[in-house]
Order: structure tokens, then C-alpha cells, then sequence
């Protein structure tokens, strides 16, 4: 079976590649998983949650999405764009260094960051920005926390030449000034939005709005694995590069595949991305981590499965932070791609079903391992990122020298260099 | 099943009269202010009344609505004091009251408790904006099952395909949203509004009313000439935001329902 991942001069070749009729496997034994069902489903999470107006194009957009899937020309399109521009495929680096230091299990990082942009972000809104052109939508809107997304979004817009405005809160503009100022470099709107929490959740809320008004010409390319059907199984779809990658790289590497996977849990697209490959392969032991603020007990958190329950937020049922009532809880974490009160639906799902493990670590923990990646490896990870790598420093010391563990690296520091500078008391 | 709201609109077009649906926040700024106001605009002339459950995260609602909801929550303002509410109301007034609630509030209730006691405390229907029919399952037993209809929302952007599968689950009446956006937007095309509301009427038999966007007493009387319902939002809510420390605020509130009320009635009726 020929690999599609990677594959370049498709635009160029005159004879297209043969593609495999879902969104890309390397492995006719790793057939797509049978969630969400025609109801955006995974069991009991998912679902379109959303006002009439929203539904014929939630309608459109999953039987356009279900058609290019099997469309040659759009999968080699996006695989054209997914080497050329974003950087792909990203590469797996073992961390000689970490491992050393840590003295246990092998360590690996998926270098998200190396991407176009500096997140994984990209690949998603790479995805749906030319399913965008083809639904012929000349405006794209967007929501976003950390910024990365909205960067990601923004440039995707710059290059394909489409209008764009950006949502995001106004305390994340204040902790993500160097994002909100990338943006606007490349062309974006960035509005701000000053409701409940200033964060993440609202500016989904508002992103909705703005589509809900502007339907007919705006496609709305929400950043995670979040929202109604059918964005939480595209999303992931479009993520899911991570893991077959991955699971191709580790296999010419180490000839067997890893024995844990690691990667945060904001809305949960980077740990679908990389977790989606190996769903099938029951060795592979995969763990969400999420951000525990200051400590799950103090309650300023975005730790969903430690303080949640099944509720309905933003189009989607899912795991949330609430009160007794159903409103929905105010966040906290040190990291703004993680501060947000519902999780994606299929992590929901993976979670009943005890097909992954789900922690959270600190605020503290996880600046402690920013400085350790950056010293050891050379690498800054984004603080939503050290998150990952701040569990992995819990469990690597736990676990045999001859086992594997791939720690997706999500995006790099340097948009949070700012925002550690402030928070030590330094003027740059 | 003939519900209250079915004997209402029955007994309007016997008047030759058109359905005034006004709606105000629960708790906004407080339930005793809430119970009075239902209480006054029914003497205005408000035929049904939306009472709106304030929740946190409103995502069809615009600016006006949206802070109405944060203040009606730091007043302390939950199901269960909003159905006490409605059960003290119950003594004074038999003016129907539809509860508009997003699903979440519901679904932390709990769907079957929901309906049993909302039906107990008085309340005559059910408007849910983020739950179309397609998420409306379990909702529906114990809204049959306490007599609650469940009404359901039609929009500009809705498909020939979907404006008969909504009309023809909707009960009480279906809510037209005439325009393609959030609550407290501009009403633009009224044109566009009666054409679509003779699209849904050729589906199904149930009224239809129509809101969003309806601000003014002149487009209260456009949309009477039309539909069945005109319901008013933001306007009203704009208003006791305005009036909302003043003594007044409810005689103000009032007063403009009354005028609603007034260019409604001069409207020469359209019969079915
Ligand atoms: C670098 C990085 N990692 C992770 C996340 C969290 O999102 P998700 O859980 O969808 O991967 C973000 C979100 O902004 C991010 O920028």
C-alpha cells in the first residue's frame, strides 16, 4: 500500500496517486472507527446542539466534507499544501537528553512545533480553508485562545486570499499580545470579545453569532475538536496526520510501536490527532492531559474529567465544568489553549470507554517543564504543550529504559515568551 | 392534543385579532419584578409571555439579551426560583406562559423532572433555541407526558426539506426567526418574512408566529398583517434595562406594550 502521507508533487504529476477512499490511512487494518454515527454521535456525546439557522449549513458542510474525503483531487490538493507550505511531514525526534535525565522510558517528541505557524493548528485550518474555496465562502471567521489558531487561520486566509476576522477574548489578547499583533500583520481582524470569562469560551460564543448572521458568505473554521457535527469528526480527520505520521516514523525507528502516548487536552484536536492512528492497536496505552490551574481542589482549573459532567455547551454535548444549575464555570489555567470548559465530545467517548487515560497537571508543573525542555532540549514548547511534557515527566522515570513514549510536542514557546517574562517580574 | 396556547390563538382569530408574545429575562432585575411585569403587560395587552431562563452561555442571543441573563444570574435566578415564580403567578393571572430555555439548564434539571414540574407550576410551553427537533428525543416523552408543547424555530436559511420536518413536530405554535441572525438584529425584509411564513402555513396548521428583530409598533402591525404571533424580544428588554433603577420601570415597560397592542389591533386582518 503506497503512503499518502507526505506526498508532494501531486499538482505537478500528471498521473495522480491512488488514494485511499477515507481521510488517509497507511494500513488497510486500520479501518476509520465506526463514531461519530449520522448523527454526529460518539455514544452518548456529540450532536448538533444548535439554533435552526445554523442547520442547513452544519447540513451542507457535512456532506461537502463527506465528499471531498473521497475526492482525489482535493486529497492531494491538501497533501500538496500540507508539505510544501506547512512543513510536513514534522519530524520525531528523540530526546536524548530528557530520556537521560528523566532515566526511564524512551522519549520521543512530535514536532507539531516544527510546523508552519508554530502548531499543529494549521493542519486543521489548511483543511478547512479549501473546503471553504470549494463551498465558494469568499469570508472565513474564527475563535481562538492561545492565538495559534487564529494565526493559523489567518494565514491561511492571506494565502488563499479570503476575508478574515478572528474572535478572541480580551484577557487572552492581553496574555497572547504577540498573537493578536501576528494577525493583524497578516491581514486578519481581531475582535475582542469582553463577555463572561474574556477567554476561549466566549469567544466561540461569539464566533457562532457572526455565522449565525453571516451565513450564505462565511464559513466559520473552528479551531478543535469541539462544536456540532460535523466539526468534531473533521477536525479530527484533519489532525489526524499527527498519528500516521507518527505511527510511520516510530515503526522505521524503533520497529514496534510506542508503548504510551502523551499529549494535552484543550479541546482535545492535537491528542485526536495523534491518539486517531492507534485507536485500534490496544498495546498503545494514551493519555489527556489537562490543565489543572492551581490544583483541581482550588477549583480554578479546566481539568473537565475531574471536575465535570455531561452537559451541553457550544453545539455539543460533552464533559463540562458546571454548577449544579447548568451554568457553565469560569476556568483558570496558566496557558490559554487549555482554558476552556468543555472538552471534545470523542474524548468523552474514549473516556467511558476506558480506551484513554485522562490527568491533569499544574500550572507550576507545567512552567517547571518548560524550563526542563528548554535547557535539556533546546526546545521552548508552548505552555499548552508542557503540559505534556510535565506528565511525561511524572511517568517516564516510572517505566521500563526499553519502552517507548511519544510526547506530542503541539506548538512552541515563543508566543508565551512575553507572558513568562511578566509573570517573573521581568520588562522586555 | 388542544393546549392552552391552541385555545388562545382559537380564541384571537375569533377576534380577528393577531397574538402579542412578549418576552422578558427571569429574574432581570429580579423575580418580584419579573411576576409584576407579567402581571402589567397582560393588562397591556400581551396576549402570551415568554419568560426567558438566563443562562451563561447564550449563543442565539445578542448584546441586549445576553447582559439581561448576567443580571438576571447575580440576582440569583434558577429554574427552581423561576418555576415558584410561575406557581405564585399562578394565583394572580392564567395569561399563557412559555418557558425559553437553552438545553443545558434543562438537561442539569433533568428532562423528565423539567417538564413535570414546569407543567405543576403553570407553565404552558416549551422554547428550546439550541435544541432543534434532530436533539429533541429526550425532551419529547416527558413533555407529552407532562401536556407541555414543545415549540420549534424556522429560520430564513431553513431548506423546503426542513421547514416540513420542523413545522410539523412544532407544537403550540412555530417560531419564525425572521431574520438570519441573533436576537435584537434589524428586521430588514419583510417581504421576505410573509413569503416565508405562506411557505410554512402550506405545511402545517399550527400557527406561526414571528420574532427577532420585531422593534417597533410599526413593525409589530407589518408583522400582524402577516402572521399569526408577533413576538417582541430585545426591545422590551432594552427597555428594563433602561428603566430598570427607576420606580417606574415596569409603567414605562407597559406602556409600550400597550402601544405594540394598539398598532396591532388597527391592522385589517388577513384570515387564514
Ligand atoms: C500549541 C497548542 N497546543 C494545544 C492547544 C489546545 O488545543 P487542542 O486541545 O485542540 O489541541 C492549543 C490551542 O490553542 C495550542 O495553541
Amino acid at each position: 500500500m503506497r503512503d499518502v502521507d507526505g506526498l508532494g508533487s501531486h499538482l505537478v504529476s500528471p498521473v495522480p496517486p491512488v488514494l485511499p477512499t477515507s481521510l488517509g490511512h497507511t494500513n488497510m487494518r486500520m479501518v476509520m472507527s465506526s463514531v461519530p454515527n449520522k448523527q454526529g454521535r460518539f455514544g452518548a456525546y456529540g450532536g448538533r446542539y444548535v439554533p435552526e439557522t445554523l442547520m442547513p449549513a452544519l447540513l451542507e458542510l457535512e456532506q461537502e466534507y463527506s465528499r471531498v474525503k473521497k475526492d482525489r483531487r482535493f486529497q492531494s490538493e491538501l497533501a500538496y499544501y500540507l508539505k510544501h507550505y506547512v512543513g510536513r511531514p514534522t519530524s520525531l525526534y528523540f530526546a536524548q537528553r530528557l530520556t537521560k535525565r528523566l532515566g526511564g522510558a524512551k522519549i520521543y517528541l512530535k514536532r507539531e512545533d516544527l510546523c508552519h505557524t508554530g502548531a499543529h493548528k494549521i493542519n486543521n485550518a489548511i483543511g478547512q480553508g479549501l473546503l471553504a474555496q470549494r463551498m465558494k465562502k469568499p469570508r472565513i471567521i474564527a475563535e481562538t485562545g492561545a492565538g495559534q489558531h487564529g494565526v493559523a487561520t489567518a494565514t491561511v486566509a492571506a494565502m488563499f486570499g479570503l476575508q478574515c476576522e478572528i474572535y478572541m477574548g480580551t484577557e487572552d489578547m492581553q496574555r497572547q499580545a504577540l498573537n493578536v499583533f501576528r494577525m493583524r500583520l497578516l491581514g486578519a481582524t481581531v475582535t475582542g470579545v469582553d463577555a463572561g470569562s474574556r477567554t476561549l469560551k466566549d469567544a466561540i460564543s461569539e464566533a457562532m453569532r457572526d455565522w449565525t448572521t453571516n451565513i450564505r458568505t462565511t464559513h466559520y473554521i473552528l479551531g478543535s475538536v469541539l462544536g456540532a457535527h460535523p466539526y468534531p469528526m473533521m477536525i479530527r480527520d484533519f489532525q489526524a496526520i499527527i498519528g500516521r505520521e507518527t505511527r510511520r516514523q516510530i515503526l522505521a525507528a524503533e520497529g514496534r510501536l510506542p508503548d504510551c502516548l502523551i499529549a494535552c487536552v484543550g479541546g482535545g484536536s492535537n491528542a485526536m490527532g495523534l491518539f486517531y492512528a492507534f485507536i485500534r492497536d490496544k498495546k498503545v496505552k494514551m493519555v489527556g492531559v489537562e490543565a489543572g490551574g492551581l490544583g483541581v481542589a482550588s477549583g480554578k482549573h479546566a481539568a473537565r474529567f475531574a471536575g465535570g459532567k455531561p452537559g451541553v455547551l457550544q453545539g455539543t454535548m460533552t464533559y463540562l465544568l458546571q454548577g449544579d444549575d447548568g451554568q457553565v464555570n469560569l476556568t483558570h489555567s496558566v496557558s490559554a489553549g487549555l482554558d476552556y470548559a468543555a472538552i471534545g465530545p470523542e474524548h468523552s467517548y474514549l473516556r467511558d470507554q476506558g480506551r484513554v487515560e485522562y490527568t491533569s497537571v499544574t500550572d507550576d508543573e507545567a512552567m517547571a517543564a518548560f524550563d526542563l525542555l528548554a535547557r535539556e532540549e533546546g526546545i521552548m514548547p508552548a505552555l499548552e504543550s508542557a503540559h505534556a511534557v510535565a506528565h511525561t515527566v511524572k511517568v517516564a522515570p516510572t517505566m521500563k529504559k526499553n519502552q517507548l513514549l511519544v510526547v506530542n510536542l503541539s506548538g512552541r514557546g515563543d508566543k508565551d515568551v512575553q507572558q513568562i517574562a511578566k509573570m517573573r517580574g521581568i520588562m522586555l | 392534543m388542544t393546549s392552552k396556547l391552541n385555545r388562545t390563538f382559537a380564541q384571537l382569530r375569533q377576534r380577528g385579532e393577531k397574538a402579542l408574545i412578549t418576552y422578558v429575562m427571569a429574574g432581570d432585575p429580579s423575580l418580584q419584578e419579573t411576576e409584576q411585569l407579567v402581571v402589567e403587560l397582560e393588562q397591556a395587552g400581551a396576549d402570551i409571555i415568554e419568560l426567558g431562563v438566563p443562562f451563561s452561555d447564550p449563543i442565539a442571543d445578542g448584546p441586549v439579551i445576553q447582559q439581561a441573563a448576567e443580571r438576571a444570574l447575580r440576582s440569583g435566578t434558577s429554574v427552581g426560583t423561576i418555576l415558584s415564580m410561575v406557581t405564585s403567578l399562578r394565583a394572580r393571572t392564567k395569561i399563557p406562559l412559555v418557558l425559553m430555555a437553552y438545553y443545558n439548564s434543562i438537561h442539569a434539571f433533568g428532562p423528565e423532572r423539567f417538564c413535570q414540574e414546569a407543567a405543576q407550576a403553570g407553565v404552558d410551553g416549551l422554547i428550546v433555541p439550541d435544541m432543534p427537533p434532530d436533539e429533541a428525543g429526550p425532551l419529547k416523552k416527558p413533555a407529552a407526558a407532562a401536556g407541555l408543547p414543545l415549540i420549534f424555530l424556522l429560520a430564513p436559511t431553513s431548506t423546503e426539506e426542513r421547514r416540513t420536518f420542523v413545522a410539523r413536530q412544532s407544537q403550540g405554535f412555530v417560531y419564525y426567526v425572521s431574520l438570519t441572525g441573533i436576537t435584537g438584529a434589524k428586521l430588514l425584509n419583510m417581504a421576505d418574512v410573509g413569503k416565508n411564513v405562506e411557505k410554512i402555513r402550506k405545511v402545517t396548521h399550527v400557527p406561526v408566529a414571528v420574532g427577532f428583530g420585531v422593534a417597533t409598533p410599526e413593525d409589530a402591525a407589518n408583522v400582524a398583517a402577516i402572521a399569526d404571533g408577533v413576538i417582541v424580544g430585545s426591545a422590551i428588554v432594552k427597555l428594563i434595562a433602561a428603566h430598570r433603577q427607576k420606580p417606574d420601570m415596569v409603567k414605562h415597560v407597559a406602556e409600550f406594550v400597550r402601544s405594540l397592542k394598539v398598532a396591532m389591533r388597527a391592522v385589517q386582518p388577513k384570515t387564514r
